[in-house]
């Protein structure tokens, strides 16, 4: 902004207004110039916009003939095929039904109704001096016929009242924040010495040599429905989800306080992704990569379920496995870790 | 004839016939899709066949005693279950390399594959392609396919068998037009990427209920459009693109003052 004081513009917008201050009022612009509609001028335009109008309506009208005919001539039937039409037909009929009528409405106000420009004046908010007077005066006399500024006991009493009500909905409100978080359940899951491996979702036990290289099984604990668990094994299996495979051994690579933790080849992993909790189960036969696919955490099973992609943070925990004397699979104890996400109080 | 002869010059009558044309054309090609044909029992012959068939298809990868090497798997007791799924996929002979073999019109007809399939199945023991009667999905039941397939399939090729994205270009492909006998070859052999489910994971009455759930899958969605089958990704831009843009459409047509 070089320009020299002669030459200055005045803009409303202020930006190039450099030799003279804004005013502190806009002059009111009024409203702007009539414009007629072609509807208002022309017969023909007005007499196309109301067979217009009318058309939208009939349009309407037909929609709630058609959905009412659907109704009673296409049930929905016992096929795929039959529910679609069903739909399709009464989704029509309700859509022409309601969006003829609005249509039209907004069509009718737009082109035929009058259009007259008005414009509201604003009206001060506060009320007429004597109206303030007369409530100050109704709010004062109440007070003096409580005779609360005499009578101490009185006031107590009703402040007391009004401060302890809350309670009733304080005190269970933090309670429940309060008291047991259960943390110590998300420590352990159903998985302990000798628990089977069986198959989700039949619960039927793997022998070792049903699981071939190459093989994945999806793995929950034997009797999870039963005994205690009966009423909550959906949330013991969220938490005991293990994906089993058998790799060749030349191609597993372990850590030395592992290598009991696998048997033949056949390792055990979480299935709960240790970033947010998915189950981590797209697994890929040639790389051995497991994929989460939530947020594509990749996973070396081949290599202690190594993240070798994405948010997650944690290798999954893994599943010492051994067998039993009849030759199925069996944990050798519980996760030696928390599986899944982080939280608080993990590492204490 | 007259009053369809009057109005052929009006504007509506091109829509009118580009409707009627896709119809015909549907319907055409309902009626002339091939169907699969059966398995049979392999001959000297046909062994003889599918040796020159290898010799000519496959030999320049997998070599010619089918041996593979440097990559290139060793066709040696892979069965006769996962030359018929590969070939007649289109899979092999493959095209070109890349993160996983596409699928493509298959160069080999369905004797050929057959033979090819008796000759590869006669280099060492495998799975061998089922019988009409393990994949048929009317003897099936759907509903535990349905509880077998959420824990086994689902999480790669999606709820209703759609298909889904792997790591690195690769993928598990829509199940909707594969074939039943293909889809229990797929299981038995687990080609590429997919693992293997063997008849002691997945037992040939399981693989059945699987087929019988997928051959459900074809008399489409319930709810209309199923926009690919891929989740929220193809909703949520169908939603916020087309539903929100005409809802604005329609609030601009509202406000905008009349002509």
């Amino acid at each position: 902004m070089s320009t020299s004081g002669s030459e200055v513009v005045r803009h409303a917008d202020g930006n190039g207004a450099v030799g003279e201050p804004l005013p502190d009022r806009f002059d009111n612009p009024g409203l702007p110039p009539h414009r007629s509609r072609l509807t208002d001028t022309d017969p023909a335009a007005a007499r196309r916009a109301t067979r217009q109008v009318v058309a939208l309506f009939t349009l309407s009208i037909l929609g709630t003939i058609g959905f009412v005919v659907a109704y009673a001539l296409v049930p929905d039937g016992d096929t795929i095929a039959s529910v679609r039409l069903s739909n399709l037909l009464l989704g029509l009929g309700l859509f022409l039904a309601m969006f003829g009528i609005g249509a039209a409405a907004i069509h009718w106000a737009k082109t035929l109704m009058s259009v007259r420009d008005v414009a509201e004046d604003r009206h001060p908010q506060r009320s007429s001096t004597k109206d303030r007077e007369a409530a100050v005066a109704v709010l004062r006399e109440g007070a003096e016929d409580s005779g609360i500024a005499r009578r101490g006991v009185l006031k107590g009493a009703v402040v007391s009242a009004l401060v302890l009500a809350p309670l009733t909905i304080a005190v269970p409100l933090i309670g429940e924040v309060g008291g047991d978080w259960r943390v110590s359940t998300l420590r352990h899951t159903l998985w302990e010495r000798g628990k089977r491996l069986t198959r989700d979702p039949s619960g039927t036990p793997i022998k070792a040599e049903d699981v071939t290289v190459g093989s994945v099984f999806h793995v929950i604990p034997d009797g999870l429905r039963e005994g205690e668990n009966a009423d909550h094994w959906i949330e013991e299996k969220a938490k005991a989800v293990v994906l089993m495979v058998r790799l060749d051994p030349a191609d597993l690579k372990e850590a030395d306080d592992r290598k009991d933790w696998s048997y033949e080849g056949i390792v055990a992993y979480s299935k709960i992704c240790t970033h947010v909790g998915c189950p981590v189960a797209l697994y890929e036969r040639q790389t051995h990569h497991l994929l989460c696919p939530c947020h594509q955490s990749t996973f070396d099973i081949a290599d202690g379920a190594r993240v070798i992609f994405g948010p997650a943070n944690r290798p999954l925990p893994q599943l010492p496995i051994t067998v039993d004397d009849e030759g199925y699979l069996v944990a050798q104890s519980d996760f030696t870790e928390p599986i899944g996400p982080s939280y608080w109080e993990r590492l204490k | 004839m007259k009053a369809i002869a009057d109005r052929r010059h009006h504007r509506m009558a091109p829509v009118v016939l580009l409707v009627m044309a896709l119809l015909i054309t549907g319907a055409v090609y309902a009626a002339l899709t091939p169907t699969p044909a059966g398995a049979t029992v392999a001959t000297q012959t046909d062994v003889d066949a599918g040796r020159a068939l290898f010799q000519a298809n496959c030999a320049t990868c997998h070599g010619t005693g089918a041996r593979g090497g440097d990559g290139v798997p060793s066709l040696i007791g892979v069965g006769a279950a996962a030359v018929d799924f590969q070939v007649s996929t289109g899979r092999m002979p493959m095209q070109a390399s890349g993160p996983q073999a596409a699928e493509k019109p298959p160069v080999l007809d369905a004797e050929q594959t057959r033979q090819l399939a008796a000759y590869v199945a006669s280099l060492g023991p495998g799975p061998s392609i089922p019988a009409a009667d393990q994949v048929d999905p009317a003897k099936g039941d759907p509903a535990t396919g349905m509880a077998l397939f959420r824990t086994n399939c689902a999480m790669c090729h999606g709820a209703t068998g759609k298909g889904g994205a792997l790591t690195e270009g690769k993928s598990a492909p829509s199940l909707g037009d594969a074939t039943p006998t293909q889809i229990y070859e797929a299981m038995l052999t687990g080609p590429a990427s997919m693992p293997v489910f063997n008849d002691a994971n997945l037992t040939p009455e399981e693989k059945r209920d699987v087929i019988a759930l997928l051959d459900e899958q074809k008399a489409g969605s319930p709810g209309g459009a199923d926009l690919g089958g891929v989740g929220p990704v193809s909703e949520g831009l169908w939603t916020w693109v087309v539903g929100m843009g005409l809802l604005i459409g329609c609030a601009v047509w509202i406000g905008a003052k009349s002509s």
